[in-house]
This record gives structure tokens, C-alpha cells and sequence, in this order.
């Protein structure tokens, strides 16, 4: 069929633009810079480094690593409810404020970030009204719930999206015939809609945790350099210490330790229909 | 697929269609008085395309990636060492400079990085030292030690810039601004991660601690004298003051290059010619606030500018000022040591 | 609305508006203050429009709207085009071929976007050097032929950014169409060609009315992604802004409220445009 060939511009593309780049990557990783530039093939050295340096990068890493997990979770529990009622019957009607949730997600990211700025700052919002009500000023900028507070921000929609579409998806009746033979609310939610909704859980998880390990600019405006994450060290590496080679040894490390964390989640989600080409 | 390459063609001559007579301007941000561009392009008919970096360091690796051509750059004098070492720049021609040739104070000739100002001509220098804000400190200060007194627990800022922060520690701690010594990197290794553990750091960053300053987030910030004068100016309360303390601190020097691959050479040295005039550099003057080198500029200062350290130094305070050197190759110690503060 | 303030009372709704509070109120803090008098980001001085007709004149920020909005319009053409195409491509081709490329196209997706950008910053900084001679020549040949200066030597810059855009809006756009295309009954195609059609004349009029929804939302989600994009733009680019570069580095320095004014401009378009969208299909479809 002459249908197939229209994958090929496609094919190319992706392999030029997709797969070309990391090799660059994987190049640089192996390799070492010495003083006029030229790369000397220096074998797993970066990779070394990244667990050498008395440890910092690794300390950096797992912070990240740490602050998505507490992130994640924060907005599967947020989430997750925000979803369910906005998927029930009586909210329906009222599509609009589904549409609400989703609109700061089309809101410039850093915009937002920087709003919140105003509000978390020593002489920002929140402590005008703090004060002005006779408390303690609050010490919100530059704390590591700062930064926390800014990943939820920007990444709680994410979570809900998937999880409300996959709710919406399922068959009321389902649930319908749970209540008709008997089980109360609370088992129904428990053995029909949970399980039911796991695919769009595991959705929310990809698209809120591995954003949130390599974002960087969020520790930067909200953590004031405090609380130097994976992604700043990785930007730090590329623009100021001009050192490509142990950047990119970084990124596939990183990168590498994503994949597997997810390929393990979606293990989870193996013995059941898949909806990994439905995703979105 | 032939109007796709049609499209993609012409998208290629907009983004790539070069003016005939235009300089490309690579500077630091907030660092010129953007009308004074226009006033040069109404001159000289040469338009000119602006770029800004946040670091030198950014600045050397967009240079040295060949990210594009750029005819005028202001690196800093260390920076500019490591290119003259490079040999990245071409050499400025005075005899179409009269401007630089005459109007710069005696003092900027014979610097630690270019003797003679062969390739670069001085823009703006200034010194380091510390902002701090007289209504939430309770002395004058005079030294490197306020900023580790517990007394003000998380307000203090300390300055997103490797290079400068740990030199001045280096100084602060007795030792040579531009060391590479292992034992006495470490000790300034520990004591800002000491400084850190104890809580007395709000934050380390570089561009935002003017506007913060302003906003009375934190009681003293350690910043460039430029920057400090601009948070002065932002300032309507008058609480801000700047100091350099006595152990002594950082004199740097900005200058301007043309590096060796423009192909303007000659548009970029009436650049230059064009930035030295009197009423040129007093504009930017005015609108930045650091100090010029240009003589007219120093004579116009008012009384009271000329007493602010900032942006005036005495002779005494520059005596115990040093130049960042060129340190290119031995920055290993510096990266990791700095990695071990900031994170 | 007296049916809503009920809704609103009840737990559901309390806790809907809970959340609602807690993504707007930074919002609400960027639209309340873009009308400040002051030029603080905290500190109410009275009411005033005059960033909104400082943005206006302010030139860095319009040019960087202009490229937001160039390079999202055409990344967006080109990657629909592309991952139509594609999609139409791969649904016909062999197994083995098709799960390979659809695993190749989870790869932009599911790397990180610092990794992507910096995989792209190396390879231009890598490939240009070595492209640009053999461009500039032909520049050169062309300006002679055409006498008018062109030049079509590529810096990193817009051009750059665009091929980023496209590279990683693309599979959004393949993923959209393709379970169109799974659901669509594969006779029609047959049916189409057997009563005459050319193929390229059943794929107009069969398949991509069929597959059209799909193309809209991978149109939609491509669009979103390019327009918001900071990371990638950052690291393929030089001396281009678009929004999010220049919102980055003015961060870093003072936002004035100029760009809360345009903030707020925007986001009252991107309502309207959303009220508009959702009255007249489910928004689900893109979930």
C-alpha cells in the first residue's frame, strides 16, 4: 500500500531530530573535554564523576528525585478528588469549571511561577495579610516548601486531566450494578471506580513526575539558589561551567533513572487492558 | 511537499536575511541606556541588533561555539584575558577611536589585563562590596564578618556568581583573590557551607537581589557596586548603603571587543568611538550608574555622588581592591568546591 | 446562579473551589496588579492602565510575542502536516515497522525537556558549522542569480527554534490521530478505491474527515506546547526570545508590570477561546 510511505518524512524527522541529538549526547557523555576543546574518549569517567565530588551531585539528584515523589503524591491526593467530583453527576452541567481547572496549564508557566513570587515574598501578599492581622511575618520564599509548593502549582492539572477523563470513560452501569447488589458507597469506590480509574492514576503519575524531577527554574525563583535540583545543575553544567561533556553524562543518568521508574509503574499496569495508545 | 520547501525556504531568508550596515551588540543585561543605540543608528545610519547574557561565562560559550557572529562584546577583565590568550580579538585601531584615545581617565591604561587597552576599551569598573539596609542592621559596617553574625538568621544574600563570591571570600579570609590552592579554596568551601547550615542565607542570587533589596527582603545583599547604586536610586526611602570592606575586595573593569571573526570591523569601532563621547557615556552613566572611566564623566559627578563609595571610590578602598584573574584551566577545584556550596 | 451558589455550598463544590482558589490566586495576583500604579509586584499604589499602554512600546516584549506566535503557528502547520501524514502512514504499514515507530515517537515525549533541549543545542552547534559553508555558497550563487542579497546560512535563532518545536510537537499530533484512525472501519478506504477514487483523492474525502477530530486535538495540544514552551526555546535558541525566554531572564531581574498587563490579555483571550471550544465539543477528547 502506497499509504505506508507517508510515514516517511515522519521517519525521517524523528530520526533526525530525535534520535540523531542523542547520540550527540551519548557522544559527549563518553568523552572528556581537554584545553583546546577536542574530546578524548575517556570511557565511563563522567559517569564516575557524577557519583564522585564527595557526593553532591547524588545529593542533588535524590533531592529532586525526592521533591517529585512528595509532589506527585501531594497531587494524586489533591487530585484525585478534584477529578472525582468534577466527574460526578451533579457537576456535569457544568463544564465550564472543568475548563477552569485546565486553563492555567495554558498560562505561560513561568508567568505563574513568578506571580507567586508576589505572593509568597517577605513584603509579599500573603505576609501583608498575615501582618495586617497581627501574626508573625511568615518566612515562605526560599524555603524547600516554596519550591514544593510551586511544582504543585504548575503540575496539579496535569494530574487531573487524566484521571477525569478515565472516570468520565467508565461505564455508570458498572457501578450502577455494585449498588444494586448491595455494596455501600464506600465499597463501591473502593472495588469499582479505583480500579477502574488506575490507568488514568498511572497517566497523572508520568505527567507529573517526570516533569517535576528535571524542572529548574522553579528552584530558582521560588527557592531563591537554595535548593539546587537536578535540572539546574544539568543548565549550570551547559551555560556556565562549559562543560558539555559531564552535562550530557548527567542527562542520560537522569534520564536513565526516569525511564526505569516509569517502565516499572506501567509494569503495573500490564496485566490489564492497556490504554498505553489512548494515553492522551 | 513543494510548498513545504517553498515555506521552509522563505522561513530560512527571514531569519537569516543579514542587514547590509548592522553591528551585533552582545552585553550583559540592564547594562546600557537602550536610547543611546537609536541615537547611533540616526548617526551613523548603522542598525544595531542587541543581545544580552545573565554570566561572562555565558557569554564565553556562546563566543566559543561559534553560536553566532558578534561584532562588539563587554566582557569583564578576566574574561577578557582568557580571549586575548585565545586570540579572539581583534585589535582596537585608536586612530578611529579619538573619543577612547582621549577621553579615558589616566588610571584605566595600564591594567593587570591589557596593558594599554591594546584590544579592549573600559566601559564601565566598579568594585564589590556589600548593600545593606540601614533599618534592619543595626551598625555601620565595615567588614566581611557581618555577613555571618547569627543575628540575621536568613537575611542575608549571598551572590549566584562563582567566580566573584568565592575571590572575595578568598580575600576576606586573608589570602590571594585569585588563588587555586587546594587547602585555601576549602576553608572558604567550608565556611560558606557553615554559613549555610547556621541559616543566615536567604538566598544566593544575582540579577533579583536589586529589585529584593528594594522590596526590604533581606538586610544586606553582597552585589557590584553598579548594581548597589541602582538599588540606591530604586530606593525612595533612602535605607540603603553600600560598603567595601576593609579586608578588602574585587575592582573589575567591563570593557568593550571586537571579536576577530566580525565582519564589522569597522562599524564596531565607531561603535566604540561613539560610546566614549562625554554626552554618550554620561547617559549611560545616568542610567546605570556605574562608574565610568571617561573623564568628563567623573568631573560632572555632583557632590553627593561623589562621596558614594559605589559609585566613587576613594583611593584608599581601591588600594585594597584586586583583578580577577584568568584562572581557565585550573577552575576544576573552583566548579567542585562551588557545587558542594550551592547544593 | 443561585443554582450554582448551592452547588458551591455543598462539599463538592467547596472543596472544587478550594482548588480553584489555590491555581487562580497567582493569577489573580498577576490581573490585580497589572493594573498597579507602582511598579512592585506586591505593593498595592493605586489603580492605574498605564503598563498596558507601556506594553505597547515596549518593544522586547512584542517581538517576543511575535515569535511565540510565529514559531507556535508554524510549528503547529508542519507538525499536523507531518503527523497526519505519519500517522495515515504508520496505521498502514507491517507490525513490526509500526510499534517501532510508535516507540520511536514516545521518545520525545518521555524524555525530559532539558534532556531534548540540550541533545538539540549540541547537535545544531555540532551540524551547523559543517552546513553553513555549503549554505553560504549557495547563498552566494543565489544572490548573484537573483542580484539581491540572500543569505541562507542558519544561526541559532528562530529557524532553529521552530525545528525544536516541531520535533516535539509532532507525536502530540500522532498520537491524536492515530486511535481515529484504529477506530475508523478500514472498508471505507477499500469501498472508496474500489468505486474509482484515486488514493489521494479517498484520503481527502474518506480518511481525513474521519481522523479530522483527532486532528484538531493534536493540533490544539501542539499549539499549547509550542506557545508555552520554555525549556526547549531555551536551549535552541541564541539571541531569539520568545515569551517564556524573555518572562525567564526578566524574572531574573524585576518583572515590571508590563508583562502582567500582556499576562492578562492573554489569558482573558485564552478564556474566551476556551468557553468558545468547549461549548461546541467535549474538551474530554484531548484527556
Amino acid at each position: 500500500m502506497k499509504r505506508s510511505y507517508f510515514s516517511g518524512p515522519y521517519a525521517l524527522w524523528m530520526i533526525l531530530f530525535t534520535i540523531f541529538p542523542i547520540v550527540f549526547v551519548g557522544l559527549y557523555a563518553i568523552t572528556v573535554r581537554n584545553e583546546t576543546a577536542n574530546s578524548l574518549y575517556a570511557g565511563l569517567k563522567n559517569i564516575s564523576e557524577i557519583f564522585a565530588n564527595k557526593g553532591t551531585y547524588m545529593k542533588v539528584l535524590w533531592r529532586s528525585i525526592t521533591l517529585a515523589f512528595e509532589c506527585t503524591l501531594i497531587c494524586l491526593f489533591l487530585g484525585y478528588p478534584c477529578a472525582y467530583f468534577l466527574a460526578s453527576k451533579e457537576f456535569a452541567k457544568y463544564k465550564t469549571l472543568f475548563v477552569l481547572i485546565l486553563l492555567p496549564m495554558w498560562m505561560n508557566f513561568l508567568l505563574r511561577t513568578y506571580a507567586s513570587m508576589g505572593l509568597l515574598e517577605r513584603n509579599g501578599i500573603i505576609n501583608t495579610i498575615v501582618t495586617s492581622l497581627g501574626f508573625e511575618r511568615l518566612d515562605l520564599i526560599g524555603t524547600r516548601g516554596a519550591v514544593l509548593y510551586g511544582m504543585i502549582y504548575n503540575y496539579l492539572p496535569f494530574m487531573v486531566l487524566p484521571i477525569h477523563t478515565s472516570l468520565k470513560k467508565m461505564d455508570r452501569r458498572v457501578i450502577e450494578a455494585a449498588q444494586d447488589l448491595g455494596a455501600n458507597p464506600l465499597r463501591v469506590f473502593y472495588k469499582v471506580t479505583l480500579p477502574l480509574s488506575v490507568p488514568g492514576i498511572i497517566s497523572g503519575i508520568t505527567m507529573v513526575f517526570m516533569p517535576s524531577v528535571t524542572t529548574f527554574a522553579i528552584s530558582g525563583l521560588l527557592g531563591s539558589g537554595n535548593f539546587m535540583l537536578i535540572g539546574d545543575v544539568i543548565e549550570a553544567q551547559f551555560m556556565q561551567a562549559n562543560n558539555w561533556n559531564f552535562g550530557s553524562a548527567l542527562s542520560l543518568f537522569m534520564t536513565a533513572l526516569i525511564l526505569l521508574s516509569i517502565g516499572l509503574l506501567n509494569r503495573l499496569d500490564a496485566g490489564k487492558n492497556s490504554e498505553r495508545s489512548e494515553k492522551w | 511537499m513543494k510548498k513545504l520547501s517553498i515555506l521552509l525556504a522563505l522561513i530560512m531568508l527571514l531569519t537569516g536575511v543579514a542587514y547590509a550596515d548592522s553591528i551585533t551588540v552582545y552585553n550583559s543585561y540592564d547594562y546600557i541606556d537602550e536610547s543611546v543605540l537609536d541615537d547611533f543608528t540616526k548617526e551613523t545610519g548603522i542598525e544595531v541588533e542587541y543581545v544580552m547574557f545573565t554570566r561572562q561565562e555565558e557569554m564565553y560559550t556562546q563566543l566559543t561555539t561559534g553560536g553566532g557572529k558578534y561584532d562588539i562584546i563587554f566582557p569583564s577583565d578576566y574574561i577578557i584575558e582568557r580571549l586575548i590568550k585565545d586570540g579572539m580579538l581583534s585589535e582596537i585601531d585608536y586612530e578611529q577611536c579619538p573619543n577612547a584615545k582621549e577621553n579615558l581617565l589616566d588610571s584605566m591604561w595600564n591594567s593587570d589585563y591589557d596593558s594599554g587597552n591594546v584590544y579592549s576599551v573600559p566601559y564601565m569598573w566598579g568594585t564589590m562590596g556589600i548593600l545593606y539596609n540601614t533599618e534592619l542592621v543595626k551598625d555601620e559596617i565595615y567588614s566581611w564578618d557581618s555577613l555571618f553574625d547569627p543575628a540575621y538568621k536568613r537575611d542575608v544574600f549571598m551572590l549566584d556568581s562563582m567566580r566573584d563570591m568565592m575571590g572575595l571570600m578568598l580575600v576576606y579570609l586573608g589570602y590571594d583573590i585569585n588563588s587555586t590552592n587546594e587547602d585555601e579554596l576549602a576553608e572558604v568551601r567550608d565556611l560558606l557551607i557553615e554559613q549555610k547550615q547556621n541559616n543566615i542565607v536567604q538566598g544566593y542570587l544575582v540579577d533579583e537581589v536589586k529589585d529584593k533589596m528594594v522590596g526590604g527582603e533581606a538586610a544586606m545583599a553582597v552585589m557590584w557596586s553598579g548594581d548597589a547604586m541602582y538599588a540606591m536610586d530604586l530606593d525612595e526611602d533612602g535605607v540603603l548603603a553600600y560598603t567595601v570592606p576593609e579586608e578588602g575586595s574585587n575592582v573589575w573593569i567591563d570593557a568593550m571587543c571586537i571579536p576577530k571573526n566580525s565582519e564589522n570591523y569597522e562599524a564596531a569601532l565607531k561603535f566604540i568611538d561613539f560610546m566614549c563621547r562625554p554626552d554618550i557615556a554620561q547617559r549611560n552613566y545616568d542610567y546605570i550608574h556605574y562608574a565610568s572611566p571617561i573623564a568628563q564623566v567623573v568631573e560632572e559627578l555632583s557632590e553627593e555622588e561623589a562621596e558614594n563609595v559605589a559609585v566613587n571610590p576613594t583611593e584608599e578602598i581601591l588600594e585594597r581592591c584586586y583583578f580577577f584573574h584568568d584562572l581557565m584551566d585550573q577552575m576544576e577545584l573552583y566548579n567542585e568546591y562551588w557545587m558542594q556550596i550551592r547544593s | 446562579m443561585v443554582k450554582l451558589k448551592r452547588f458551591f455550598v455543598g462539599l463538592k463544590g467547596s472543596y472544587i473551589a478550594l482548588i480553584l482558589l489555590f491555581l487562580y490566586s497567582p493569577i489573580a495576583v498577576m490581573i490585580a496588579f497589572s493594573f498597579n500604579e507602582g511598579k512592585s509586584r506586591a505593593k498595592w499604589e493605586g489603580f492605574s492602565f498605564k503598563w498596558y499602554a507601556r506594553l505597547f512600546e515596549n518593544a522586547d516584549i512584542l517581538d517576543a510575542l511575535k515569535v511565540t506566535l510565529i514559531v507556535a503557528a508554524i510549528a503547529t502547520v508542519v507538525s499536523v502536516i507531518l503527523g497526519t501524514l505519519g500517522a495515515i502512514g504508520i496505521h498502514a504499514c507491517k507490525k513490526g515497522y509500526a510499534s517501532a515507530m510508535i516507540n520511536l515517537s514516545y521518545l520525545p515525549m518521555t524524555m525530559p525537556d532539558i534532556v531534548t533541549g540540550v541533545s538539540l543545542m549540541m547537535m545544531f552547534t555540532f551540524s551547523l558549522p559543517m552546513i553553513n559553508p555549503i549554505l553560504s555558497d549557495i547563498s552566494a550563487w543565489l544572490s548573484a542569480l537573483f542580484k539581491k542579497d540572500i543569505d541562507l546560512t542558519i544561526e541559532r535563532g528562530m529557524f532553529t527554534m521552530i525545528l525544536a518545536h516541531i520535533t516535539f510537537d509532532t507525536p502530540y499530533v500522532l498520537f491524536s490521530v492515530l486511535p481515529k484512525l484504529k477506530q475508523m472501519d478500514p472498508n471505507s478506504y477499500e469501498a472508496a478505491l474500489d468505486l474509482g477514487c484515486r488514493p489521494m483523492t479517498a484520503i481527502r474525502k474518506v480518511i481525513i474527515p474521519e481522523i479530522s477530530p483527532g486532528i484538531i486535538t493534536g493540533a490544539l495540544l501542539a499549539l499549547t506546547m509550542s506557545l508555552d514552551d520554555f525549556v526547549i526555546s531555551y536551549f535552541t535558541t541564541e539571541k531569539t526570545q520568545n515569551l517564556s525566554i524573555l518572562v525567564y531572564s526578566a524574572a531574573k531581574r524585576g518583572v515590571k508590570p508590563d508583562i502582567y498587563a500582556l499576562s492578562t490579555i492573554m489569558f482573558l483571550t485564552v478564556l474566551a477561546l476556551l468557553i468558545v471550544v468547549n461549548k461546541r465539543s467535549t474538551l474530554e477528547d484531548i484527556g
